[in-house]
């Protein structure tokens, strides 16, 4: 059946079987190969994408679930050239080793930081465990998202007294 | 699992050191790593340009990074694996009629199609090991999860529907699934096909593997005025379970007669050589692409049959197809870790002066022997290292492996060859002798590590430990930890009727095989390989044999480079996991890439430099003995000003004006054959909190001091020590692949087989000492698999520790609550 989605910013129209996950769309149909899929049970989190601003398990979503609905996925989160703060945040406190696990865990993170600007270490911990991740032990991805959420108050901040 | 985190006074919160230090390369250190004269980590040494982030992140963080599953080309196809539902059963009859008939499918394959393909057949293939594996099983299933038949289709949905029209007879047959039972004498025979061949001895005997000095050993046992305590311990079986699970694309030219192979793999040249040896093609025409690696922990070490039937379809349909496992197929078919059975015994005087230990264990391979070890150590390495860090004069193991109708593996998941096996054995029974004599398991160790002065150190079996410190790391893991504040504590609080407690465990790992002498895997002996270019912008390319599968290359192989030569990290490209565009070597495992591949990288560099004097000779009109070289430049003895950089000489060296007795370029290619092992040890100190209620054990503090000698980033080396500390937590308290008594697997999904979440683990308090190994080029000994081998002993003998009061000595892992619970009330769980 035909669908047409929102993909980050971008309408797509595509013939889809009615049992096709989001995932798959994604990755085989679409080409957006930054989205992973690591487990069939929505343990894993690799999968992670917003759904009209919500993060979603793309594993237990399906494409038709999707129609008339907006998605965003890890290559959306760039925004004119420039990363955002949680991208630079995984970079400046090595939250990334293997990397699958990674844009999932930065479409969590994101959307933690637009709906708590200033999260506990134990909110991070909740927001972030329906995500594994096999490599870092968590702690840097932690430290990561603190940062992330302390470089954007300091960038606020600036704004509000118009420095840069 | 309690989400509350208590954090004791005056403890650093990494996170609180994170903020206004964003810059790259002037990163924080998250933690406070010292040296064991209390020094700043950032004094520790390390390898010119430390804490630099990640090369390659750029393209992870963009969603940009290139999978085996991203991999898309015109005209792929998809491959679906039938696996039997049954542990072990005849194969009466497969229909395949039906999915032949399905409208997208282009191909059914079984066994008897193997068996019979032109060319000799190929239902059976080599392990890494002396057996063989069955690629999809002709006479009978041997374990749930087996290959059974393959289908491939024009889209991955149609291949799994196709799966469903495949209709198997079987004839079930009784499992093996106890190993304690597979020697008895009724015990139904998991190999038949190795009895049929004239396999001696029990039909479900694997090997028998000794080391030591058995009498000697006995003769210690048997003295009337030592203290013997003896343990027995279950090392279950786990499954390193990494994110991206394995698969492959098979792209077979049939008019070049090439095949190209994107796969899983963490060691690509040799699983070319291992495809070429099975599939009649030679290595030239065969490349092997590992691209990026989502974790491999060692669970993309061995050949799989999915590989291979990717690369028969391909051949077969002269189309590029895909095989990407499920989850499911990941845990019950592809390389399990552990599953020993372990009897640990030890002797000492009555002041604690540990005299000898014996094992005996009884390991449990599998249906099929295909541990990814050194040929000659089908135990792995436990044989040389189970005397742990410790002055033992006398040691005695038995390694008894058999054969059950479970998945084939064993040596995987960051085990540096069983090591893991060998340290937890010690570690637990020293915190038995330690209980037994009345002794802090801190004064006890300390009374039998090894002193400086006994490197190198000859193990009680032979083996050899190159340097250590080990009591200085042990009194910094005692400082970090505030040892005798917790013990205070702890008897505060088991005064108020808490479960609180403290354990301790001091490993030493040997890593980094070769000698390829002594070690080869499937006649490849264990040397790496790092080809070295820089061009004529003064940029350099090195291409090495290892295959980063999250560990950071990119980066770390830069810096050792940019080390020797002066170029900047960012000038130089690490280029790896392509058999075509990188030399000969045997990969990622075994924490082997900095002490092998990284001992490639520095001495390739060092070749350059030299060749690089010779040149500058030139440009300056002198001996190349009257140069001296700072970081990056040559310069004549005495005048500084006529220096000549790396990138000047690089221009003249790919010049008109170069001498005729000197080669074009500026390159170098080098093989390293390790002289010995590296032997990286740390400390690590867990406590503990046991919910009296509900039994549920929680992490309170991790302290992990690890001397892995020279850290060449120790960003990237704390990051590997997470890992390890994770996996750790993991095994001690949550993983386990189970099985009922009919050998149905019940961990097949990540809803029955526990990882850890960010919930669980605790923010790890890391340190570092810096021992040197004397014999590798930077002192480097690699870390890779430290903390995954020497915390999950720390973490039992603190749970056990917190539970002394109740009389409990020993609970096998996983200390689930259950467990927990049946050992606080005097019994054991399953």
């Amino acid at each position: 059946m035909w669908v047409t989605v929102t993909v980050n910013g971008e309408r797509v129209r595509h013939d889809v079987e009615p049992r096709l996950l989001l995932v798959h769309f994604l990755r085989d149909d679409l080409g957006l190969t930054g989205t992973h899929w690591g487990c069939d049970t929505s343990n894993c989190g690799a999968c992670a994408v917003w759904l009209d601003g919500e993060p979603v398990k793309s594993c237990t979503v399906l494409t038709v679930m999707a129609d008339g609905h907006e998605v965003r996925t890890v290559e959306g989160l760039e925004t004119a050239g420039e990363l955002d703060v949680v991208q630079q945040a995984f970079l400046a406190c090595h939250g990334v080793q293997c990397g699958f696990c990674t844009p999932g865990m930065l479409m969590t993170a994101r959307a933690l930081l637009d709906r708590n600007p200033d999260p506990s270490e134990e909110q991070i911990r909740e927001a972030i465990s329906g995500q594994v991740c096999r490599c870092t032990g968590y702690a840097s991805i932690v430290r990561a998202i603190r940062w992330a959420a302390a470089e954007e108050q300091r960038r606020r901040a600036a704004a509000a007294e118009g420095r840069p | 699992m309690s989400t509350t985190r208590r954090r004791r006074p005056g403890q650093v919160d990494p996170g609180q050191l994170s903020h206004g230090q964003a810059e790259p390369g002037q990163l924080d250190h998250g933690q406070l790593s010292r040296v064991h004269d209390g020094h700043r980590d950032d004094e520790v040494r390390h390898i010119g340009h430390g804490r630099m982030p990640r090369k390659e992140d750029a393209r992870f963080l963009r969603g940009r990074g290139r999978f085996v599953d991203d991999i898309a080309l015109p005209g792929l196809l998809h491959l679906a694996i039938l696996r039997s539902p049954l542990a072990h059963a005849r194969i009466v009859r497969i229909d395949t009629t039906a999915a032949q008939a399905h409208p997208k499918v282009k191909l059914v394959v079984t066994g008897e199609m193997l068996a019979n393909l032109p060319g000799g057949g190929l239902a059976w293939m080599p392990t890494l090991a002396d057996d063989v594996q069955a690629v999809l099983a002709t006479d009978k299933v041997r374990f749930q999860g087996q290959e059974v038949a393959f289908v491939v289709a024009t889209d991955r949905y149609a291949a799994r529907d196709a799966l469903e029209l495949i209709d198997v007879e079987y004839e079930p047959l009784p499992p093996v699934v106890d190993a304690r039972t597979a020697l008895d004498p009724d015990a139904p025979v998991v190999r038949d096909d190795l009895v049929a061949a004239g396999k001696p001895g029990p039909p479900n005997h694997c090997f028998d593997w000794e080391a030591g000095d058995r009498a000697a050993v006995d003769a210690i046992f048997a003295r009337d005025d030592v203290v013997t305590v003896r343990q027995e311990m279950v090392y279950p079986r786990v499954h390193p379970a990494p994110l991206e699970t394995c698969g492959a694309v098979a792209d077979f030219d049939p008019i070049e007669q090439t095949l190209t192979v994107w796969c899983t793999s963490q060691a690509p040249h040799a699983h070319r050589t291992l495809f070429a040896s099975l599939i009649g093609l030679p290595e030239h025409r065969i490349r092997v692409i590992s691209p990026d690696i989502g974790g491999g922990f060692g669970n993309k070490v061995p050949i799989y049959p999915g590989y291979l039937c990717a690369i028969v379809a391909s051949r077969l349909l002269g189309r590029p197809v895909k095989w990407t496992e499920d989850r499911y197929e990941n845990l019950v078919s592809t390389a399990f870790a552990r599953d020993y059975l372990m009897t640990g015994e030890i002797a000492a005087t009555r002041d604690g002066k540990i005299l000898a230990v014996r094992a005996t264990v009884l390991a449990d391979h599998g249906a099929f022997n295909a541990v990814a070890v050194p040929s000659r150590y089908p135990a792995g390495f436990f044989g040389g290292v189970f005397t742990g860090s410790y002055d033992i004069g006398a040691a005695y193991c038995r390694v008894t492996a058999v054969y059950t109708n479970k998945a084939p593996g064993g040596v995987a998941y960051a085990c540096s060859f069983r090591i893991t096996e060998a340290v937890y054995l010690i570690e637990r029974l020293v915190d038995c002798l330690a209980a037994e004599l009345g002794v802090d398991p801190v004064e006890l160790r300390r009374r039998n590590l090894l002193r400086p002065d006994q490197f190198p150190y000859r193990t009680a079996t032979g083996w050899t430990y190159d340097s250590g410190n080990y009591e200085a790391t042990l009194d910094e893991a005692l400082r970090l930890a505030g040892y005798e504040q917790l013990r205070r504590e702890q008897a505060e609080r088991r005064a108020c009727g808490e479960l609180m407690g403290i354990g301790v465990s001091f490993f030493t790992e040997a890593v980094g095989a070769g000698p390829r002498r002594h070690m080869d895997i499937k006649g490849l002996g264990m040397a790496d390989t790092a080809s070295l270019v820089v061009h004529p912008s003064g940029g350099a390319e090195l291409r090495v044999s290892c295959q980063t599968q999250g560990q950071g290359h990119e980066t770390t192989f830069a810096q050792i480079v940019a080390e020797e030569l002066g170029i900047p990290p960012e000038d130089i490209r690490v280029v790896h996991g392509d058999t075509e565009r990188t030399p000969y070597g045997l990969g990622t495992y075994g924490s082997r890439s900095t002490a092998v591949s990284g001992a490639a990288a520095a001495l390739a560099a060092r070749r350059v430099r030299e060749t690089a004097r010779q040149i500058a000779a030139a440009m300056l009109e002198v001996s190349p003995d009257d140069l001296r070289w700072t970081k990056g430049s040559f310069h004549v003895a005495g005048d500084e000003s006529s220096a000549v950089t790396i990138g000047q000489i690089a221009r003249f060296a790919y010049g008109p004006d170069l001498p005729e007795h000197l080669e074009s370029g500026l390159r170098a290619e080098l093989s390293y054959d390790p002289p010995a092992l590296t032997n990286p040890y740390g400390c690590y100190i867990c406590v503990v909190d046991i919910d009296p209620a509900t039994a549920v054990v929680t992490v309170r503090r991790f302290i992990a001091v690890d001397d892995c000698g020279t850290r060449i980033n120790p960003m990237i080396v704390e990051g590997q020590v997470h890992r390890g500390l994770t996996d750790g937590i993991g095994m001690a308290l949550m993983q386990m692949i189970a099985f009922d008594e009919l050998g149905n697997c019940l961990a097949g999904s990540l809803m029955d087989y526990l990882l850890p979440s960010a919930l669980e683990v605790p923010n790890f308090e890391t340190a570092a000492t810096v021992t040197p190994s004397p014999h590798h080029p930077l002192g480097a000994k690699g870390i890779g698999e430290s903390a995954t081998v020497g915390s999950p002993p720390a973490i039992v003998n603190a749970v056990v520790d917190a539970l002394r009061p109740l009389g409990v000595r020993h609970i096998d892992m996983p200390l689930t609550p259950s467990r927990v619970w049946a050992a606080m009330r005097g019994r054991t769980a399953s």
